[in-house]
């Protein structure tokens, strides 16, 4: 699971709404995976993101800072969790992660309707 | 021509006739000026001979092209590497068991650029590492992704993505793929194989690694194992395109994760995702679930485009779903068997969704006649339709 997803996913247990964000992420196994950088990529995902501690959010002009991209680039992109596990901020509940695919499948009750 | 799978080649027309002669005065007719660009003495040029439902042997290719003399050739031959290509093409129809001995038609004229037929062939399904079931075929794939306008660096997501061959066809076309499915088996790339001599799949038989076989592995984003009615997404507007096949309930079930007491007793479980799984998905619900959560996370102008299975004795235009935020573009329809079709629809976003479109159009009688077919799988295995075969027959005798 690349971290770009994970900074896409929330919790949808039942009554946890918007606090289901962030999941907190346990990994057990990282691999890191060279991609080939795409700036206009990244510069398109960056808006998307919801950048929770980052303490002044992404400057000005960003979309031509290479270095800046570079590093979002390889943070999103390139680090690939293999293990591990996603917790519900709220409930607790936990998401495995196995083979580098989360599993989100919460039963009926856990759901909202 | 650059997108398409549909156009083998697109030609400049010079001339046109139903026999030579004609042709060649239709050819004498076409200013001159338009052809001299392309025929002066310091270009290269060769022409070919294309003939449809009919072979030639050489020497008649030859001889036809002879025949062309008369025109204001001046540039060199050059068989391997010519700058401009031109072609004659002869029509002799479509019935293989009836040739003609002259063509219907015949046309002369400029070549421009050659479409994307050859990728049917070189995604084909035949040869690609990780299939199902209901892979779907590689022109479709292709066609599906031309209807969501696909472009680079866009994102798109398959929320039933299978072994994932719709994202092969975006990921060619430059974009970023996510795809879900609800069976850990498949996204996972485990259990039975689909190929027939096959049992198991194997190591490399998995959605990325479908992708690597294309080289677009740096397309792939992730699968997750998820039930499309319970989407995990945060809140927002991420994808330029959601293409997907839904289930039909027919070759693969529709599902939807359920509680304890929706299991039927003997029903096998995923032994991984321990998750129980409900079987009474009703479709009508599920293409409701499918249009609301394009209408949520698609970016303004994105588009939806997926396959929705009708009863073909009974469908009206009116029971295509419907969705305050999305627009109709198209409707096309493919046979499956005498009675039964699918349609692909594909619609854009053209509103922004406000929470309360979740409810107002299950009020809209638009939506309520698709209700009926929940029943697409009933209808498809029940006697009904043999019957109708049946009387059928007995008509025509």
């Amino acid at each position: 699971m690349k971290l770009l997803t994970h900074n896409l996913l929330s919790s949808h247990v039942r009554g946890v709404g918007p606090r289901g964000f962030p999941l907190r992420l346990q990994a057990t196994e990282v691999r890191i995976n060279p991609v080939e950088f795409n700036p206009d990529f990244v510069a398109r995902m960056i808006p998307k993101l919801h950048l929770v501690e980052v303490p002044k959010g992404p400057i000005e002009g960003y979309e031509h800072d290479e270095k800046f991209l570079r590093q979002m680039h390889h943070v999103l992109l390139e680090v690939d969790v293999l293990e591990g596990t996603l917790q519900c901020p709220e409930s607790g509940r936990l998401f495995p992660i196995s083979r580098g695919i989360p599993n989100m499948l919460l039963s009926d009750e856990e759901t909202e309707t | 021509m650059k997108r398409t799978v549909c156009a083998k080649s697109i030609f400049e027309l010079w001339g046109h006739g139903r026999s030579p002669e004609e042709l060649y005065s239709s050819l004498k007719n076409y200013p001159v000026e338009k052809m001299v660009p392309f025929l002066h003495s310091d270009s290269t040029y060769k022409i070919k001979i294309h003939t449809f439902n009919k072979t030639l042997t050489q020497e008649e290719k030859v001889k036809r092209i002879d025949a062309l003399e008369f025109l204001p050739f001046e540039g060199k031959v050059n068989l391997k590497k010519p700058q401009h290509i031109f072609s004659v093409l002869e029509d002799y129809g479509l019935d293989p068991n009836c040739i003609p001995e002259n063509p219907h038609n015949i046309y002369f004229g400029r070549w421009i650029a050659d479409g994307q037929r050859e990728l049917i062939e070189s995604y084909s399904v035949k040869k690609r590492h990780f299939i199902g079931n209901t892979s779907m075929d590689a022109g479709l794939s292709f066609i599906m992704a031309n209807h969501g306008k696909v472009k680079e660096n866009d994102i798109v997501f398959d929320p039933f993505v299978g072994t994932g061959g719709l994202l092969i066809a975006s990921a060619h076309f430059g974009a970023y793929v996510y795809g879900t499915d609800i069976d850990y088996n498949t996204v996972h790339g485990l259990g039975k194989a689909s190929r027939k001599n096959q049992k198991w799949r194997g190591p490399d038989e998995n959605i990325r690694a479908n992708l690597r076989q294309y080289g677009l592995e740096k397309y792939y984003l992730d699968v997750l194992v998820s039930d499309a009615s319970k989407p995990s997404w945060r809140k927002g507007t991420y994808f330029d395109a959601i293409i997907t096949d839904p289930p039909y309930g027919i070759r693969e079930s529709t599902r939807r994760t359920g509680s304890q007491k929706e299991i039927p007793k003997g029903m096998e479980k995923c032994p991984e995702s321990h998750v129980p799984v409900s079987l009474s998905y009703h479709l009508s619900d599920m293409f409701f679930d499918l249009l609301n959560f394009a209408a949520e996370t698609l970016v303004l102008g994105g588009r939806l485009v997926y396959w929705l299975p009708v009863y073909t004795p009974e469908y009206t235009e009116e029971m295509v779903p419907w969705h305050p935020c999305l627009k109709l573009i198209s409707n096309c329809e493919q046979k499956l068997s005498s009675h039964t079709s699918r349609r692909l629809i594909t619609m854009e976003k053209v509103k922004k969704f406000e929470n309360r479109d979740q409810y107002s159009h299950l009020l809209s009688d638009h939506f309520l006649p698709y209700q009926g077919h929940n029943s697409f799988r009933e209808k498809y295995f029940s006697g009904v339709t043999k019957r109708i075969a049946k009387e059928e027959k007995s008509s025509q005798e």
